[in-house]
Formats: structure tokens, C-alpha cells, sequence
């Protein structure tokens, strides 16, 4: 393995309260040193980071790598060399593949396949119960074992607050969190979008913030009671982040996270990508967009606005990509059959870095919630560069426009309301372990 | 015979699609009022019949029941010469899994110029309008839009009016569900009548009415709620019943049946606070007790039959309007 030499790039590393120009030196899959003016070791590839952004490799934890079991949406092999792209070195996947996760040979295949790969690191998530149907518990403690770094039944709320609390005592004792989709199906039920004034002249069915926010509130009290670790999955509410901050104000052991797109996008989205169209006017042909169509769904602004202050205030601890890549006719339907996820991986940062520009959120913090406070909640020595942690990194441009052509993803999933957008911001190079895994080398 | 369109709407864009009534403006609402008034001579002929389609084929695919909706839309085709073929949910490849999309495209592939879509899911016109070449017309999507039907209600209104602008139309029932309703709303706002919206809290979204958040945009600023029905019919030109689906009950949006008719059912002692001239409409099918009486549903006041009689030419003159040849040289007689 060659060393490598990361060269006057601005680096920002939030976990070392880094903000300068320096060089990074990386040799054996490790950080060697950080500083100005390094000496090239002989035989170094050089890599020339001026007027760019050198970051610790972004964290996910929350994806669908779809594998096993729904390998036409997205394999290992292919989500993470997405994730490559994205800027992505360590990405968690969630446990809804077929058969699901919640054994120990599914998670040893998604280990072995991840290793295989080798173009980012791959830590499973087991599920809370059996099959994610919300009756027994999982095999915690053979998932633990297996590697699992969280529980969770996805895109299945745990809909029994008995079951939830045994699971936040069982996962305490491994002293791992339970991720909860906070979602009462009964308020959400057969609704495909936010409810509001859009839903109702679409004739869609609309998902109310209480949807979210009754479950949030059960889950709240029942950390509170068993000590468990709780963590709010893709948080989309303002209801949301208030009942999040009391609670931690309080000492509850909850963290939350929310997605690039419900910090960038609105409800408004479901009428089309013309920024233009008026909710109140007539309908464009891109009504009913169900690229669009995500759970939970694209809220009001203030609920974005929301998310953006928990964000900036600490109440919300990272972002989560909830990566969820579908094949064309998932999509290509009416609304209500249109299956819920957005392609991320490959958007999320010239997304979020929308933010940015606008001054809504500073470039550090957007790095830190993808990087030290994800690697905070793993309790793993990633997300940093410290000598002798894993030479995870991402070299970002953010000033470099581009405009998203699914298309071009490598990623299988195509579905991304981004689909022809303009975004400001993205990945040069991605170097994980030591090696690039994407993008210029010299 | 009138010309059916002024010089001033035949400049305007050819419409390709009737998805809704949102993009309606009153002057185009104004000209099919025309258009089908003129029309409705046809319905009087002895030989009920004009070759103004000749040669075009049309297409009704419906995904849903419907009696009256399609034999509206086919005898509408027939009486315009038009080739028609229907698809249905049953007997169609939509049983072996066919997706919407591909039979809409399989239908595009024949050479079909116009497809009437009834779909159950909302907003399956507005996909097919945006991947097909061929001309949609939305016969009912969900809870979405029914544009025909809004449209052969503000014909029957302005028929027996003659006008709709300042009229007191009262909306009741299941508006939350009621695709009616929703082009209703738009159709009825846009010529200017005081749309009322009756029924329980359950079944009416807080956001058909204006709040403080968007009162200048709201489409739909002049509309006003009422939950009881008394206070609603009071002076009411137009009472327009809702079919109550069945299935509301289970869903937990009403107690019983027996208490929707109590509250809500349109009868003829709560009519007698309307306007004395004032006319019962219904979409159809009828609940009859109960959403309304059947004693209403058959009294003097009621339109009914007529609103079936005034679809035919509704359809006739959309139709006439999506897909009448105009630049070929042929020429347009009826």
C-alpha cells in the first residue's frame, strides 16, 4: 500500500476542533500525521487538496443496501462504491433485506460481501424482532456478537410498547440502541404524503406530524423508565425535535437524525421539481412526483426550518442518508403504488451543502454531523484524523457545480427528486483505509 | 348551429388533457358551457348522431366501477362517430398484473387519440397525461378530481339559474373522500359561487378553508364551513348530496349511518329553509336514506336525471374539444 499525501487542503475535522490548512499523511490504511508542510515519504501518491475541503470519510447510518434478497435495487458491492462516490466510508445498513437481518448468517454474509467490496466499511444492523414483525425479539445477544451495531425493525415501527421497552432493557444490557421508525401506523394509515393543504388537493391521503410524534413521545418515556438507548430513525417533525430536547434537557439517553431531504426539501416537492408552481395554482405535469414519495414524508418548511435549528443546536445528532434505491417501475406508477424512498448516497452532500451556501448551517457542523457525532453514537475510532485511526477521507469542492444526473449514479437506484437539479458541491476524492476508492489520484 | 368555440378561445393553446378544473380558467368553463349546450341539440334529433369524430378512436379504460360515468363517456364518443373500445378491471390484462401504465401504453400503441381514465388511486390521470402522447380525460381518481362531473353540475346549475356567480351552493357530506367535491370546489370558486361545505368534522379537511397562513392565495377563500345542515340550507340555491360511502363507518370516521342520516341527510323539511327555487343535485349513485331522502331524490326540486342527461353533452363537447380535427382541412359540422 502506498502511502499517501494529502496536500494543503482546508482541513476540517470536527472531533480535533481542526479548522486550517494542512497537509495529511497516510501510510498503511492509517493517519501518519497532520500538519503543515509534511515530508513526502518516498513513493507517496500526492494528492493536491488546495482550495478544497479535506473531512474525515462521512458516516451513514442509516442505509438499504437491498442485499441479500433485493440485489436488483442495489447490491453491497454497488451501495458501496455509491457511498465511495458520496463521500461515504462507513455506512450502517439497515436489516430489511430478505431474508432479514436478524440472524447471524445474514449478518455474516453482509460482512463478508462488504469486505469483499472494499470500497467502505459495512456495519450491519440487526433487527428488534424476529422476521421485524414486532412479536418476539431478535437474537440480540447472537446478533451482538455477529457484529450488529444497533437494532432495529426499519421501516416497521415497533408497534408494541411492551415489546419496545423489553428491547431498550435487552439493549441496554449489550449496550447497544434500539432505532426506532417512530410512526403510528393507525394516525399514518394508507397515507402517502405530508398532511396539508397539498395532500388535500391531491386527494392523497396525508400523514400527519402526529404519526410521528405520538410514537416519539412513548419512546421518550420508555428510555426514560429502562435507562435504554433510543434513537429517533430520520426525525421529520418540529414536534419532533421539541419533545427530543426536553428530553434531553431531562438526561434521557435519545438521540436523533434527520435525512438530507427533509432538510433540504418540503412537501411542496410531491407537485414537481418546478420551483415556480404555485400550491395553490393549477397542477404541472410533474404532479404527483413519486420521486418524492419517502417515509416519513417531505414535511411544511417549518418543519424543515425545525429540523435545520435542531440540527445547529445540538438536538439533532447527525444526519442519516436513509439511502433507499428502487428499480424504475417502483416508481414509474401512480403515487399511491409508488414505493417510499429516495436515492441518497450520491446527492447528500452537494445536497446539504445547499445549506451551507444559503448560511443555514456552517461548514463545520455539516461536517461534524456527518462525521465525529455519528462516530460519537458508534463509540468507534472513526470520524477523526487522529494518527493511528483508519485513514477514512473525504475531499470535498464546495463551491463546484454540477447538476444530478441519475443516470450517472452508480448506485442502482435511480429515484431522486434531485433528478436534473443544480447542486453546489461535491466529491473529489474518497479514501478509505488508505486507498482511493474514488475519484483523481494524483 | 352555434360555432362552439369563440374567436378568443380557439387562440388560446389546443388543451390536450382534462385532468381537473384547477386549470380552468372561467372563460374556457364558460365556452364548454356553450360548447355542450350546443351539443344537447344533438340529443334532441331523431337520428341522434353527428360525424364530427369520424375516424378517431377513444378509449375508456376504467380500473373501477362505474355505470353511469362510462356509459356517459361512450354514448358521448358514439353520438360523435367515434371508435370506442372500453377496458375494464375485469376481463382485462389488469387481472393477469398488467400495470396501468403499460395497458394505457399498449392502447397508445393501437393508435388510440383519447383515453377516459376512472382510476381508484389519485393522480393516475396526471401520470398517464405525463408519459403518454394520447389525450386524457380523467373520469374519476380516488378522492382526487372528477372534472366531467363538476362540469355537467355547473352546466345543470347554470341551465336552471342562468348564472352560477352569487348562488349559495351547499356541498354535504363526505367531502373529505369526495373527488366531487374537490372539482367541484374549483369549478363552483372559479364562476364565483359561495360554496358551503356541510358535514361532520371527521369528514371535512381543515384545509379546503383558508387560515391566516395563506388567505390571499387560497383558491378557495370565498368557501365556508358549516357543520350543522340547518344553518348550511338556510337560503341555499343549490343543495348537492354526497354519496356516503358505506365504509367510513368501519374506518371510524362516523358512529353509525343511522346518525349520519339524523344529522345530515338532505329531506324535505330541512329544504324548507332554502331558497324556495332551489334545486337537489346528487353525483350519484344514491344512498337513498341516507344521505338523502328518497322523497327528495324524486320531489320537484330535484335535478338528477338531469345531471345524467347533461353529462352526454358535458362529454360530447370535451371530447369535441381534445380531439376534433381542426387544421387537417376537415371540415367541423355536427
Amino acid at each position: 500500500m502506498k502511502p499517501i499525501l494529502i496536500k494543503q487542503g482546508r482541513l476540517i475535522d470536527p472531533e480535533q476542533g481542526r479548522d486550517e490548512i494542512s497537509d495529511v499523511l497516510l501510510m498503511n490504511g492509517l493517519v501518519e500525521a497532520v500538519g503543515a508542510n509534511l515530508t513526502e515519504p518516498d513513493g507517496a501518491t500526492i494528492v493536491d487538496a488546495q482550495d478544497l475541503v479535506v473531512s474525515p470519510g462521512f458516516i451513514d447510518l442509516h442505509c438499504h443496501l437491498r442485499d441479500p434478497g433485493h440485489r436488483g435495487k442495489e447490491t453491497i458491492a454497488t451501495g458501496t462504491a455509491a457511498a465511495a462516490r458520496g463521500g461515504f466510508t462507513t455506512l450502517c445498513a439497515m436489516p430489511n433485506t430478505d431474508p432479514p437481518s436478524d440472524n447471524r448468517p445474514v449478518i455474516e454474509y453482509v460482512l463478508a460481501a462488504a469486505r469483499e467490496s472494499g470500497l467502505a466499511r459495512v456495519l450491519p444492523i440487526g433487527c428488534v424482532t424476529k422476521g421485524s414483525e414486532g412479536l418476539e425479539l431478535a437474537e440480540m445477544g447472537n446478533l451482538a456478537e455477529a457484529g450488529v451495531v444497533a437494532f432495529s425493525d426499519d421501516g416497521s415501527p415497533v408497534s408494541s410498547p411492551h415489546i419496545m421497552q423489553q428491547a431498550l432493557l435487552y439493549g441496554s444490557q449489550l449496550g447497544l440502541p434500539i432505532i426506532n421508525h417512530c410512526e403510528d401506523t393507525s394516525l399514518s394509515a394508507n397515507g402517502s404524503m405530508n398532511a396539508g393543504w397539498i395532500a388535500t388537493r391531491l386527494g392523497l391521503n396525508g400523514i400527519p406530524n402526529s404519526a410521528e410524534e405520538v410514537m416519539v413521545t412513548r419512546d421518550i418515556h420508555l428510555a426514560e423508565l429502562t435507562g435504554g438507548h433510543v434513537h429517533i430513525a430520520h426525525a421529520s417533525t418540529a414536534g419532533t425535535t421539541e419533545l427530543v430536547r426536553k428530553a434531553k434537557a431531562k438526561g434521557v439517553h435519545v438521540t436523533c437524525e434527520v435525512t438530507p431531504h427533509h432538510l433540504t426539501l418540503t412537501d411542496k416537492a410531491v407537485l414537481g421539481t418546478d420551483p415556480d408552481v404555485s400550491a395553490f395554482g393549477p397542477l404541472s405535469s410533474g404532479a404527483y412526483d413519486t420521486l418524492a414519495k419517502v417515509s416519513p414524508p417531505l414535511r411544511s418548511n417549518t418543519d424543515r426550518m425545525s429540523m435545520i435549528a435542531a440540527l445547529n443546536d445540538g438536538t439533532v445528532d447527525f444526519v442519516s442518508t436513509d439511502h433507499a434505491p428502487h428499480g424504475i417501475t417502483d416508481k414509474m406508477c401512480s403515487f399511491g403504488d409508488a414505493a417510499n424512498g429516495i436515492s441518497v448516497l450520491e446527492t447528500a452532500l452537494g445536497s446539504l451543502m445547499s445549506l451551507v451556501h444559503t448560511k443555514a448551517l456552517s461548514l463545520p457542523v455539516m461536517i461534524e454531523k456527518l462525521t465525529a457525532s455519528p462516530a460519537k453514537f458508534l463509540g468507534l475510532n472513526i470520524g477523526t484524523l487522529k494518527p493511528g485511526f483508519s485513514a477514512d477521507i473525504t475531499i470535498i469542492d464546495p463551491d463546484l457545480d454540477w447538476v444530478v444526473d441519475p443516470s450517472k449514479f452508480t448506485s442502482k437506484g435511480k429515484n431522486t427528486p434531485f433528478s436534473g437539479k443544480s447542486l453546489k458541491g461535491s466529491v473529489i476524492t474518497t479514501i478509505y483505509q488508505g486507498e482511493i476508492v474514488y475519484g483523481a489520484s494524483t | 348551429m352555434k360555432k362552439p368555440n369563440s374567436p378568443q378561445e380557439q387562440a388560446a393553446p389546443k388543451r390536450c388533457h382534462v385532468l381537473d378544473l384547477d386549470d380552468f380558467s372561467e372563460g374556457e368553463i364558460q365556452s364548454v358551457l356553450s360548447d355542450a349546450s350546443a351539443m344537447s341539440e344533438i340529443l334532441d334529433r331523431d337520428i341522434k348522431k353527428a360525424p364530427t369524430l369520424r375516424g378517431k378512436s377513444i378509449a375508456t379504460m376504467f380500473m373501477e366501477p362505474s355505470t353511469r360515468t362510462r356509459s356517459s363517456f361512450e354514448q358521448a364518443a358514439k353520438m360523435l362517430s367515434a371508435d370506442v373500445i372500453s377496458i375494464g378491471v375485469s376481463g382485462s390484462s389488469s387481472e393477469k398484473g398488467e400495470s396501468t401504465y403499460n395497458t394505457a401504453l399498449t392502447l397508445q400503441a393501437m393508435g388510440i387519440d383519447l383515453i377516459v381514465v376512472r382510476h381508484p388511486l389519485s393522480g393516475t390521470p396526471n401520470f398517464l397525461a405525463k408519459y403518454l402522447n394520447a389525450s386524457i380525460i380523467n373520469a374519476g381518481d380516488g378522492s382526487h378530481a372528477h372534472p366531467t362531473q363538476a362540469l355537467l353540475d355547473l352546466y345543470t346549475i347554470n341551465s336552471k339559474f342562468g348564472r352560477i356567480r352569487d348562488l349559495r351552493v351547499v356541498i354535504v357530506g363526505d367531502i373529505l373522500y369526495s373527488r366531487v367535491a374537490r372539482s367541484n370546489l374549483w369549478g363552483l370558486t372559479k364562476m364565483g359561487a359561495q360554496v358551503v361545505l356541510c358535514g361532520p368534522r371527521t369528514l371535512i379537511p381543515d384545509d379546503f378553508v383558508a387560515n391566516q397562513h395563506c388567505l390571499d392565495n387560497h383558491p378557495f377563500k370565498t368557501v365556508t364551513v358549516e357543520h350543522s345542515i340547518d344553518r348550511a340550507i338556510e337560503g341555499a340555491d343549490v343543495v348537492m348530496a354526497l354519496r356516503l360511502q358505506l365504509e367510513r363507518q368501519s374506518a371510524g370516521h362516523l358512529p353509525s349511518l343511522k346518525e349520519y342520516s339524523q344529522m345530515y341527510c338532505v329531506t324535505s323539511e330541512r329544504l324548507l329553509v332554502a331558497n324556495p327555487d332551489a334545486l337537489v343535485m346528487h353525483p350519484g349513485p344514491l344512498n337513498e336514506g341516507v344521505e338523502i331522502d328518497p322523497e327528495v331524490a324524486h320531489g320537484t326540486k330535484s335535478v338528477i336525471e338531469d345531471q345524467v342527461t347533461n353529462g352526454l353533452a358535458i362529454r360530447m363537447a370535451l371530447l369535441y374539444r381534445l380531439i376534433a380535427p381542426t387544421e387537417s382541412g376537415v371540415s367541423v359540422s355536427f
